[in-house]
């Protein structure tokens, strides 16, 4: 009845998981039962759960990801501080526990941190940007985010149920295959990222479809925003690449489930095929998260510098062949397979190729602050650290495709510290500057300055820290994943990371502080006109937080910087545009099917894990059924009248006068 | 804010240096490609999909790499030619085929709004394409009665796996069809029913191209070798 799922799954004797997970729990029941006790939750039912606005999936799947951060940084605290006890001692994690550690580490900060973090911005701002009222698909656009949901839901559930994959945050075979694995470890990882594989695809075409055929007028390729051409990039990369994921887990999981064998290294099976699968999805991986934030910060340095965007056709033009080049080095991450110097070789120079379209971007980013009028605001600092920290995560990166250098280093602490100086330093930290910039457009206030900084410079600080250290440890020939060691040399640098921890430690703290703070202060941070940092793109020319609509009537675009031209003339003649003439507009009407679907979904992913094959039958015919309810609807859209959208449009006009006034005040002074 | 209500834009603002201006404000008559403005409903959601089958495809490359990979990996057990007999895949092959021509007269007949004939030919293309799957069972039951089951060989893994992968999809596209069926029937030729029409259709002829590849790759090739 229950397939493998019996009362022993449950880790009784284990006591930090389970104390880790009754207090997850407890909290997630608090907030839930707050939520109804307190009355919210028909409102969060109604204009967040059964969302289709792009804006507000776009918060939501930033909010799963700041928690989903905060999950894998506690991991993070658990292996650093583990390490501590563990020079000549067993430590106080078990191997198996350690390496479901690491394992979900990896995968929690890649699948449900980085990922929906990066999803998220481009969720929210791509249509705003782009000038129109929402993604091309509104209710797909729930179904990708309540999927991603399900598979973070997933990964945690194996806290208390369970076990996680012990085998690093890609499953390598024959490791992962069910002789070596025989737990649900693995199944858990495989189910997770299969639901939110299919989330993160249906994203990407979403988002694809919106870039090249959902524009305002006059937004030919060549006037967008530089943001929105990197989210094209990603999400064309995320279109290609992740079926790969899919089919590669897809064979891992037949392997496990029904005794095939393509991984298995016997009766003809190949596990390095896995590798050559999984990396060819891996590395574009790597710029799926990576574009997004070239994108953020070229919005960022180019508005508080006060300057167009340096060379923006060589930008476009460096972001379109990093997405070509991230299908041509996939074996560099594992050149000691031995495919020969002759492979080997080819694979190097296209990896340190594709280093170069990334200093293109260096130096664009360089020249746009050159003689500009720079403000340090706190998303501005985090787009200059990532320059500072970047450079060198590139330069080792360079090192690391050196074939004959990789086979010292491959596997080492080294590598570890180069992935995380790329990885944090361009994702992370751009997260954390998308998260500053668009704040005041997603909520209508700004995030306190103060304490934001202080996030910043205990952030970056244990970052160099602890990865500095990591360099030096694998340079002294530590090797990645050790549960304990006893080496004396390592004890130093070790102590050095542990230190870094508590640094960023206290950054995320910083972090969390600054959004109460925020909130409590509200009222003095508000952003009255929706243009806050003195924006160039059509993001800012509308209310923030923007209507349902997004625009009154639909920008038409005149020349690059849509709104700075707009916002030029406005000055110049200290008046705004004419009115538009008001129309009714109509809105894609909010339904369920993204979070009922996800249900389904999370049935099917669990009754897989614990082989309860009747209740996976039950969770498809429901995803089906869901599906066709959905298609049944014969009413899509609502109609907003006109009277309402020029109510709301002249209360932001309003804000916007006064401040045009302010401005023609100050001039006449 | 319309076209002609842009006084005043900074002359010959240009910031990423793309030419044109020669209209003196910065909106050159060569805009670029794409200003025309969001595409209609009907274009977008065909232009979703074809994104999707493209991505659909990629998956299907990656098991066709698989079996690339791993067709020589016998384990001593049967080799392709052995097992592959090509006048029940001719058959498979011509249903498959067929159903696509009944298909595309579905569209037709919807475009042209007769109902009686889409209904008609989407049932015909339902039993071929079911014909094509039993067919598809038959050979894989054939397989494994024979002792060339997935578990035998990766060979035989990434066999079942690859032309498995292809029949999920037209069991899957079956269910659509009667979905679509049914919708067309309660619904009449709405717009939506209409660009969801379109899309099966759509999904339907890349199952047959897929087919094509699987045809050439893995039982033409597998007899000639």
């Amino acid at each position: 009845m229950l397939g493998k799922l019996t009362l022993d799954a449950i880790p009784l004797s284990q006591p930090i998981p389970l104390i880790a997970a009754a207090v997850v729990g407890l909290v997630l029941l608090g907030v839930i039962a707050w939520t109804v006790i307190a009355g919210h939750f028909p409102y969060l039912w109604r204009e967040w759960i059964t969302s289709v606005d792009h804006k507000r999936i776009g918060v939501m799947y930033c909010i799963l990801a700041l928690v989903m951060l905060i999950r894998g940084f506690s991991d993070a605290i658990l292996m650093r501080s583990h390490m501590l006890f563990a020079y000549k001692a067993p430590g106080y994690l078990p191997p198996e526990h350690y390496d479901q550690i690491f394992s979900a580490h990896g995968v929690v900060m890649i699948f449900f941190g980085a990922m929906p973090f990066m999803i998220g911005l481009m969720n929210f701002a791509v249509p705003l940007q782009l000038g129109v009222r929402d993604v091309a698909f509104p209710t797909l656009n729930s179904v990708s985010f309540w999927l991603t949901a399900s598979g973070a839901l997933l990964v945690n559930v194996s806290l208390v149920v369970g076990e996680f994959a012990r085998t690093g945050w890609w499953p390598a075979p024959p490791l992962s295959e069910a002789t070596y694995s025989p737990g649900v470890g693995v199944d858990y990882y495989i189910w997770a990222i299969q639901i939110s594989g299919i989330g993160t695809l249906l994203s990407g075409v979403n988002l694809v479809t919106t870039i090249l055929k959902v524009r305002a007028p006059g937004m030919s390729y060549l006037r967008m925003p530089m943001f929105c051409w990197t989210a094209l990039a990603s999400n064309l990369l995320i279109v290609a690449a992740f079926p790969i994921l899919t089919a590669t887990l897809a064979m891992l999981a037949l392997d496990r489930y029904l005794g095939f064998h393509f991984f298995t290294d016997s009766q003809g099976g190949n596990s390095m095929m896995f590798m050559n699968l999984f990396w060819a999805w891996g590395h574009p991986e790597v710029y799926i998260l990576a574009l997004p934030a070239y994108g953020v910060f070229s919005e960022v340095i180019s508005t508080f510098s006060g300057k167009p965007l340096f060379a923006y056709r060589s930008m476009v033009m460096a972001t379109m062949a990093i997405f070509i080049l991230s299908f041509m080095v996939w074996l560099h991450h594992f050149f000691t397979m031995g495919p020969g110097g002759d492979v080997n070789g080819v694979f190097a120079i296209t990896s340190m190729i594709i280093a170069v379209p990334t200093g293109v971007k260096i130096f664009d980013w360089l020249f746009t602050m050159y003689g500009g009028r720079i403000r340090f605001h706190t998303s501005m600092l985090w787009s200059l650290g990532f320059m500072l920290t970047f450079v060198v995560g590139g330069a080792t990166g360079v090192l690391l495709a050196i074939p004959p250098a990789d086979f010292v280093l491959h596997n080492s602490m080294f590598l570890v510290a180069h992935f995380h100086n790329v990885m944090v330093s361009a994702v992370l930290f751009g997260a954390f500057a998308g998260y500053a910039y668009w704040f005041p457009k997603a909520f209508g206030f700004r995030l306190d300055e103060w304490w934001g900084k202080v996030a910043f410079w205990f952030g970056i600080s244990g970052f160099v820290v602890v990865f500095g250290a990591f360099y030096i440890l694998g340079l002294l020939g530590m090797t990645r994943r050790m549960q304990h060691y006893d080496v004396a040399d390592w004890r130093p640098w070790i102590l050095i990371a542990g230190f870094g921890v508590v640094l960023m430690l206290v950054g995320v703290v910083a972090q969390v502080v600054q959004l109460v703070v925020s909130i409590r202060r509200r009222e003095s941070l508000r952003d009255e006109t929706g243009d806050p940092w003195d924006g160039r793109a059509l993001e800012w020319a509308t209310a923030s937080p923007p209507p349902v609509f997004n625009f009154a009537a639909m920008p038409q675009v005149h020349g690059e910087e849509a709104y700075w031209t707009i916002k030029a003339a406005a000055r110049e003649q200290l008046s705004l545009r004419n009115e538009p003439d008001y129309a009714p507009i109509e809105m894609p009407i909010n339904n369920p099917t993204g979070v009922v679907c996800a249900f389904f979904a999370t049935l099917i992913g669990f009754a897989m894990i614990w082989h309860i094959w009747w209740l996976a039958v039950l969770g498809f015919l429901g995803a089906f059924a869901t599906f066709v309810v959905f298609a049944w609807r014969d009413k899509a859209e609502y109609e907003i009248p006109a009277s309402e959208v020029q109510r709301i449009n002249r209360a932001n006009r309003t804000t916007r006068l006064e401040a045009l006034q302010g401005v023609g005040r100050r001039r006449a002074a | 804010m319309s076209a002609t209500a842009s006084p005043g834009l900074a002359p010959g603002h240009d910031p990423y240096h793309l030419g044109g201006s020669r209209d003196g404000r910065g909106d050159s008559a060569a805009t670029g490609r794409g200003a025309g403005g969001p595409a209609p409903k009907r274009i977008v959601v065909a232009y979703g999909f074809w994104i999707f089958i493209l991505s659909d495809i990629v998956m299907f490359a990656a098991f066709f790499a698989a079996y690339g990979v791993l067709v020589g990996g016998t384990a001593d057990g049967p080799k392709p030619q052995e097992l592959f007999d090509l006048t029940h895949v001719a058959l498979e092959t011509g249903l498959l085929l067929l159903s696509s021509f009944t298909c595309g007269v579905a569209t037709l007949a919807l475009t042209a709004r007769r109902m009686a004939l889409f209904q008609a030919m989407m049932a015909v293309t339902f039993v071929l394409g079911a014909g094509f799957l039993a067919l598809e069972l038959k050979e894989f039951a054939d397989l494994i009665a024979r002792g060339a089951e997935p578990s035998r060989s990766a060979f035989l893994s990434s066999f079942f796996t690859l032309v498995g992968c292809h029949g999920l999809h037209v069991g899957i596209g079956l269910l659509w069809l009667l979905t679509m069926m049914a919708q067309v029937l309660t619904k009449g030729f709405r717009d939506d029913i209409l660009r969801r029409t379109a899309c099966f259709a759509l999904f339907w002829h890349a199952l047959d191209i897929v087919w094509v590849g699987v045809f050439s790759v893995v039982y033409l090739l597998g007899v000639i070798a």
